[in-house]
């Protein structure tokens, strides 16, 4: 595999897009070529080797290409943005849509992610170290397939509204979330270490949250069935498991109705 | 003498009220009285004949001291500012006609900027809602002629829209509403005890900051599925009565305002009130509008609508469109300095958004133009005064359940004061020369 450095040298006025930063756009490019794609500053268009020093060169597919981000890229959008295959590991920090649309391969962010991270992920993994904005893992505006494949881990807390429209794919925050966990989620899978708040599971059709923590509110269309051992994430307990949302409309398989699911640790 | 001017728009709310009368001096230079407007209504048009409005731009210098300039300075300056800029603001738009928000979004278009309204700040969240799971919704015609059932869910029209529940919601005697006020049941969600809700047949005083979990419990309790005893501070029987109420009705209609687009929740109350609003349609008829604030809010969506594709926040940066409140919301923007100047126009931030935001408008190259003195202009780099938007000058506008009135021109501009939209083509054309396209 062949490792790509990108080492900031020079912080943006305001801030950068940068959706070429992934192994797709990098595979088989010299750093020269590599120095040369396009990044947007507002309405400018200037390239990556402005802002970046580059060293080393992609491997001849995405797969065999590593990207390692030094210094501090909380100013830079889009890393990771659609990438397929290989590794992005960023040392510091990410700006919004960190691997955003994510179909394969492996992200790590040694620091933060501002918000839209992993929205419209398809699959692949996707490690945040420290806290992951709002939005993590939730649909674009309007669209109605939030995230629907892959693994995200956060070892922080996450903002609200993670996993909005999800119906696919799983969320793990090892700390705390934000209000509004799954709204309208149609499947997947999200578990939360620490304690939630409330409006978890809103409008939700289909899907799993665990919590480990409390609870603020309950939403009032969840309605507590039974108690069940599980192990979840490597970790044995007993939840107690919600269905729900009672106000929304429900799917049938073999004449049941299929609900969404909270479980709740004791 | 004095003439009486009819039908004449007032430029003050949503509502639009189209039946004022104004008097006028025979030489169409002065307001003397407004007849059938709400108080703030005839305070918009009495405005417009303060002895101390401002006539000539005035430019503030480094250390903070204000000169006059001529209007080609201040056209050049505003051009120079947006045309040199890697990502204008452009911001406002709500208090002026369609006519001058076009040629907005087309210097906008220009200019690689960030076109953004007021409804980032208010009904935005009713938008991105709207987009996630659309809207049934009518006009106030419709309202006035069939609501029996009426909701006004975190908004005070009372206050905020004085003529909004006697002209359309609650009083007036429609084609099939003969007994006006007493065939209509009122239902106020609030958690203060506003003068709206003092008229209500049910008041649901609900927690702060509960109204999705109120929401989705009238769906549930449509459904027929059981709820927990209390929801967001409200005993079961009234939600269950409620929705029985709103079940009970022949046309029931959701009116909501910033008591829940702005609240904890935001877009997603809105989705919520949607979806309660589709399931009432399985049991009568129902429908649901937004309060929108500024007379031509729903204008500047509807023209950004036509123009980009997208209602506000629209980031023009990179050659096409693309929305993303959160992202491309003014205040967001702001806070993370992803702009580096700002354009306002009919509208006043300096007194909305956040100060965080307005120290940041006050650290940058900026332009404000408006009829009045406001904390924005006292901000900005450069104010321009204009002419006011129907009074002075007439064009198109929109109400809030998005139907156009023509909105009339009642006086004279002082001599010499530009309109928006002129100001807008001056600045323009000078852009185009300045960026060499014909």
């Amino acid at each position: 595999m062949e490792t790509v450095t990108l080492t900031i040298k020079k912080q943006p006025d305001l801030r950068l897009e940068a959706e070429k930063i992934t192994p797709d756009a990098f595979a088989g490019k010299s750093a020269a070529e590599i120095a040369d794609l396009p990044v947007f500053e507002g309405r400018e268009t200037a390239k990556l080797g402005t802002y970046f020093d580059v060293a080393g060169k992609g491997g001849a597919t995405a797969a065999e290409t590593k990207i390692v981000i030094k210094g501090d890229a909380s100013r830079v959008k889009y890393i990771g943005m659609k990438m397929t295959a290989g590794e992005v590991l960023i040392e510091g920090s990410a700006d919004m849509y960190a691997g955003a649309w994510m179909e394969g391969g492996k992200l790590v962010v040694k620091g933060d992610v501002d918000a839209f991270a992993g929205t419209g992920m398809k699959g692949g993994i996707f490690e945040i170290g420290g806290n992951a904005g709002n939005y993590l893992g939730a649909a674009y505006r309007g669209d109605w397939r939030g995230m629907q494949g892959g693994t995200i881990r956060v070892k922080g807390n996450a903002g609200s509204d993670i996993g909005y429209f999800m119906n696919g794919g799983t969320i793990i925050v090892e700390g705390d979330a934000d209000v509004h966990v799954a709204t309208h989620a149609e499947g997947g899978t999200i578990i939360i270490k620490g304690n939630g708040k409330s409006k978890i599971g809103g409008q939700m059709v289909k899907g799993d949250i665990y919590v480990f923590g409390t609870i603020d509110v309950m939403m009032p269309g969840f309605v507590y069935r039974k108690d069940v051992d599980l192990e979840v994430d490597g970790t044995r307990a007993t939840f107690a498991l919600y269905e729900g949302d009672m106000g929304e409309r429900h799917g049938k398989r073999k004449g049941e109705v299929i609900y969404g699911k909270i479980y709740q640790k004791y | 003498m004095a003439k009486i001017v009819t039908d004449v728009v007032c430029p003050f709310c949503g509502t639009l009220c189209d039946d004022l009368e104004v008097k006028v001096t025979d030489d169409d230079k002065q307001i003397l009285e407004v007849y059938n407007a709400c108080v703030i209504g005839t305070e918009k048009f009495l405005h417009s004949q303060a002895k101390d409005r401002l006539k000539v731009p005035m430019k503030q210098d480094e250390e903070g001291n204000w000169s006059e300039v001529s209007i080609n300075e201040a056209v050049e300056y505003t051009a120079q500012m947006l045309a040199k800029a890697k990502k204008p603001l452009m911001y406002g738009w709500s208090s002026t006609n369609c006519e001058a928000q076009s040629i907005g979004g087309e210097i906008a278009e220009l200019c690689g900027a960030v076109v953004d309204n007021t409804a980032t700040v208010c009904h935005g969240t009713t938008l991105i809602a709207v987009q996630d799971v659309g809207v049934p919704s009518c006009t106030l015609g419709e309202v006035k002629n069939r609501a029996d059932r009426i909701i006004f869910w975190g908004c005070n029209p009372a206050h905020a829209h004085p003529r909004h529940m006697s002209r359309y919601s609650i009083f007036p005697r429609g084609f099939f509403t003969g007994k006006g006020h007493k065939a209509r049941k009122m239902i106020v969600v609030d958690p203060r005890t506003t003068d709206t809700a003092k008229m209500a047949d049910i008041h649901m005083q609900l927690e702060q900051g509960r109204d999705y979990e109120l929401l989705s419990a009238l769906r549930v309790a449509l459904r027929g599925a059981p709820l927990p005893e209390k929801v967001a501070g409200i005993p079961r029987e009234t939600i269950i009565d409620a929705a029985e109420t709103l079940k009970s009705g022949r046309f029931v209609v959701i009116f909501f305002g910033m008591g829940v687009t702005q609240s904890l929740s935001k877009n997603h109350n809105i989705d919520i009130a949607i979806m309660l609003t589709k399931d009432l349609n399985e049991h009568t008829k129902a429908a649901i509008m937004p309060m929108r604030g500024h007379y031509n809010v729903t204008g500047s969506g509807e023209v950004l609508g036509w123009q980009f594709g997208y209602p506000f926040s629209v980031d023009l940066s990179r050659g096409f469109a693309r929305y993303n409140p959160g992202d491309s919301s003014s205040n967001d923007l702001l806070r993370r300095d992803e702009v580096d100047a700002v354009f306002v126009l009919g509208s006043d931030p300096g007194a909305h958004f956040p100060i965080s935001s307005v120290k940041k408008i006050a650290n940058l190259p900026s332009v404000c133009v408006d009829p009045h003195y406001t904390p924005t202009t006292a901000v900005c780099k450069l104010h321009m005064p204009v002419a006011f938007v129907g009074v002075e000058v007439g064009g198109c506008t929109y109400r809030m359940d998005a139907v156009p009135i023509h909105a009339r021109k009642v006086v004279d501009a002082p001599e010499g004061m530009l309109t928006d939209e002129e100001f807008l083509k001056m600045v323009l054309k000078r852009i185009k020369e300045i960026k060499g396209v014909a």
